[in-house]
């Protein structure tokens, strides 16, 4: 049974009164159960073999501590508490390295790398967090160690913990032997899908296919490095792969994610001409998209849709696609609006200025009835919660869909959306959608 | 405590932020988790099994770097402000993290500005993630108890208590609160207010009516403490488990109804071979229970925050792997939740009980409702 608090105000806004980048004010924050979305847990477990350590205080180790134990992985993780004791004494150094030798010494068997993170206390002690990674490495140089961040106080200076947590998934290569025809796609929580029309056009030219998730030691997760050209399709996934061009010299195209057909056809283009194969048929792809799209219509008709920013990273260029197909967009539910999305965002002000974006984590959003009078398609699972809909589309990051599969394939789950309702209350408070989970 | 404070393994139990978070979540206030981000999520999906179903007001301040450095507390305040007058919540509790610590945020003076400003009770709890919830749920308990709980005499008539330290975190969301009321209720004793699960606020404002107050688990200790100071209401500590050690229990709250004193039930056998692990209250309260059913020896280890009366049931603290996996030598049965099972001697056995504080969500479905009868956890378990 839910129980409400009463009427309370609305923070809704046009967008065509919107400020871009951030159309809300800051303020506290409300975390709504929608936990679909991977963390840094779920992102480090990609390095397989790997063993993670988390170092901070046991109120931080909680959540990470049941992520890894949800997920069935508590043989690949650790933990060194960190207490007052260390705060006082200022040996947050020797603490660290003496808890994290003391885990890997009783091991059953020594994993090739670990993923040592370091937290908000860390950083604002000023921790030698160099003379902690030469000693470990000094002390077991048959591991590979690196730095990772559970930091959230900086997320607002320079990369957040995420974009971090994404770069380092790559600084444990070593460096491989360069393989032609070969294209790592870095930085995504999801395995891009086989049977899209990217993987597809680039396998039909003979170029296979790199990414973390295929690999499955750490012997082949090493050949990562040997790849041609590096694609990163995600805001958070861009450090990555400038990182993977600065060691390995790979060129790295950053084509992100999009819904609209030119922007799809020029990231195509891009990347073909960097691997020197023929485009795909543009044609084709779009009548490919435009038939789901119909079908996808036809079923939901003039029912309203309401789109979160945790099903993709481009909420905005979903809108104005499916707005310009006729669907009744009525409500996004975003906190921020990122630089890939400023033209849909100009673009969505001149021609559906009624669209609502909505807040997620303002305060009023706890209490506002999660009901919206009408039967309402959800595209996410922050939009399910909020409508409280049983239609809905339950994806996170765009599961993997890219290139042209990114429309049609968008578009016949919203169809299979509609046509077969699910329990929200259920499948969005699993953690890590994709993962393994106990729940 | 070990020097080295590492899991190679093991869990980790709510910290002391989620527990103040848990101890006020039915009240219809507001808390404010000041930290950066991170700490919401994980009460919410983890501490908090209510979350999805009642809409309480828990948030976070997401706090900033250079907020921290520039100790802008003003921030803080302005934003709880702005969200008080849209949301209108009976009180406000703030309650610290690693770093506000670290910076040495003044709790209490932030929420005396907060109270200023927005007239209703504000308290502010220097909790500061590097504890267990049982700290943290018992001083925003004391808090209540200091605070808003009103002077009046006695309630005439029956026997009454307070339930003190109750949150889900160690009784999950099984109704186990209703059947200690009920086990109570049986037995002539009204209960005046559950701390704080079932009651709402205003009971707990008339808690000064009861007679005993009855300490659930340690998170019930401070207000415990604090009642006595302000009302002289004794207490008893010990958790509602099982038919015979309620009998103990329902006796002693009469005692000390009638002479005042303050009692602790619990008291374990340290040479036991059988060992319960968890909070300390429950943990020696099941532990007492089952000697009381079954003549056979048990003992507990409080894996949570120590307190004095530990001693008095001769329960040993220890919370890292390093100081737990000794004190389990020699054991032939270990009750405890199901992720403590890698570090229990494969010459024991090993016997799950769930614990919402430890395990959050996992096993929910499988943690049992002890208070009234341990009939059918002893049958399943070969502890008969």
């Amino acid at each position: 049974m839910i129980r409400r608090l009463g009427s309370v105000p609305v923070k809704d806004v046009r967008i065509a009164d919107a400020a871009y980048p951030s159309p809300f004010r800051g303020g506290l924050e409300f975390s709504a159960p929608a936990r679909g979305t991977w963390n840094i847990v779920h992102t480090g477990m990609l390095v397989p073999e790997a063993h993670e350590i988390f170092v901070c205080a046991q109120g931080c180790l909680r959540g990470v501590v049941l992520t890894a134990a949800e997920m069935g992985a508590s043989e690949r993780f650790s933990t060194v508490a960190v207490r007052q004791n260390n705060v006082t004494d200022g040996d947050l150094e020797d603490s660290l390295i003496e808890g994290v030798s003391d885990i890997l010494e009783k091991l059953p068997k020594k994993p090739p790398a670990v993923l040592v993170y370091t937290s908000c206390i860390h950083h604002f002690m000023g921790a030698d967090l160099s003379h902690i990674y030469k000693t470990l490495r000094a002390r077991f140089p048959e591991i590979d160690f690196t730095d990772c961040y559970m930091n959230p106080i900086m997320r607002k200076s320079g990369l957040t913990p995420d974009q971090l947590m994404r770069r380092q998934l790559y600084s444990l290569l070593h460096g491989a032997p360069k393989r032609d025809k070969t294209v790592l796609i870095a930085g995504n929580d999801f395995q891009t899908d086989d049977d899209g029309d990217f993987v597809s056009h680039l396998r039909q030219y003979g170029w296979e296919i790199y990414e973390i998730q295929r690999t499955k030691t750490y012997a082949e997760y090493q050949t990562l490095a040997g790849a041609t050209l590096c694609l990163t399709n995600q805001p958070a996934a861009f450090p990555g792969g400038e990182l993977l061009k600065s060691r390995f010299g790979m060129p790295h195209l950053h084509l992100p994610l999009s819904y609209d057909y030119e922007e799809i056809e020029t990231h195509y283009r891009t990347f073909c001409d960097a691997a020197g194969i023929p485009y795909p048929d543009f044609a084709a792809l779009t009548e490919r998209c435009e038939d789901a799209l119909d079908a996808a219509k036809q079923a939901i008709g003039d029912a309203p849709v309401e789109i979160d920013y945790t099903v993709t990273s481009r909420p905005l260029s979903l809108a104005r696609m499916l707005l310009s197909h006729g669907f009744r967009v009525t409500r996004v539910y975003l906190d921020g609006i990122s630089g890939e999305e400023q033209a849909d965002f100009d673009a969505l002000q001149e021609s559906a200025p009624d669209l609502l974006l909505s807040p997620t984590v303002d305060p009023v959003m706890r209490v506002r009835p999660r009901e919206t009078g009408e039967m309402t398609l959800a595209v996410g699972q922050k939009a399910a919660y909020f409508t409280g809909s049983d239609r809905f589309v339950n994806l996170v990051e765009n599961g993997g869909l890219y290139g042209f599969a990114a429309v049609y394939g968008m578009a016949d789950l919203m169809r299979d959306a509609w046509q077969t309702p699910k329990d929200a209350r259920s499948l969005i408070q699993i953690k890590g959608m994709g993962c393994s989970s106990c729940l | 405590m070990s020097v080295k404070q590492t899991a190679r393994i093991l869990s980790t139990y709510a910290g002391d932020t989620s527990g103040v978070c848990s101890a006020l979540f039915e009240l219809g206030g507001m808390t404010v988790m000041h930290d950066a981000s991170g700490c919401n999520s994980t009460y919410n999906t983890h501490d908090e099994p209510r979350w999805y179903d009642r809409d309480s007001l828990v948030f976070i301040s997401a706090l900033t770097e250079t907020e921290a450095i520039l100790g802008d507390d003003r921030k803080l305040i302005d934003d709880t402000v702005r969200a008080v007058r849209d949301l209108c919540p009976a009180f406000v509790a703030l309650a610290g993290t690693p770093i506000p610590m670290m910076t040495g945020v003044d709790f209490d003076a932030v929420a005396r500005e907060i109270e200023e400003e927005c007239g209703i009770p504000a308290f502010g709890f220097d909790t500061d993630g590097m504890h267990a919830y049982t700290s943290g749920a018992s001083k925003a308990f004391a808090a209540l108890a200091r605070r808003l709980v009103r002077e009046q005499g006695r309630q005439p008539g029956a026997l009454s208590v307070n339930l003190l330290g109750l949150t889900p975190l160690d009784f999950s969301v099984n109704g186990t609160e209703n059947t200690m009321r009920r086990v109570l209720e049986e037995s002539g004793i009204a209960t005046v207010s559950a701390w704080a699960m079932g009651s709402t606020l205003e009971e707990i404002m008339d808690a000064a009516k009861a007679h005993v107050n009855l300490v659930v688990s340690s998170s019930g200790l401070g207000a415990a403490k604090v009642l006595r100071e302000r009302f002289g209401i004794p207490s008893v500590i010990g958790t509602p488990c099982g038919r015979r050690f309620n009998e103990v229990l329902v006796d002693a709250i009469r005692q000390s109804a009638e002479n005042g004193e303050d009692r602790v039930l619990p008291v374990c056998d340290p040479a036991a071979k059988r060992v319960v692990i968890g909070e300390g209250v429950t943990a020696a309260s099941l532990a007492a229970a089952l000697i009381a059913e079954t003549g056979i020896p048990a003992r507990a280890i409080c894996a949570t925050d120590g307190f004095a009366e530990l001693r008095t049931m001769q329960v040993p603290q220890a919370t890292d792997e390093d100081d737990l996996i000794p004190l389990l030598e020699g054991a032939e049965v270990v009750i405890a939740d199901p992720l403590y099972r890698p570090i229990v001697p494969e010459s024991a056995r090993f016997v799950p009980l769930p614990h919402e504080g430890f395990s959050g969500r996992i096993w929910r479905r499988d943690i049992p409702d002890l208070a009234e009868d341990l009939t059918g956890f002893m049958k399943e378990n070969d502890l008969i």
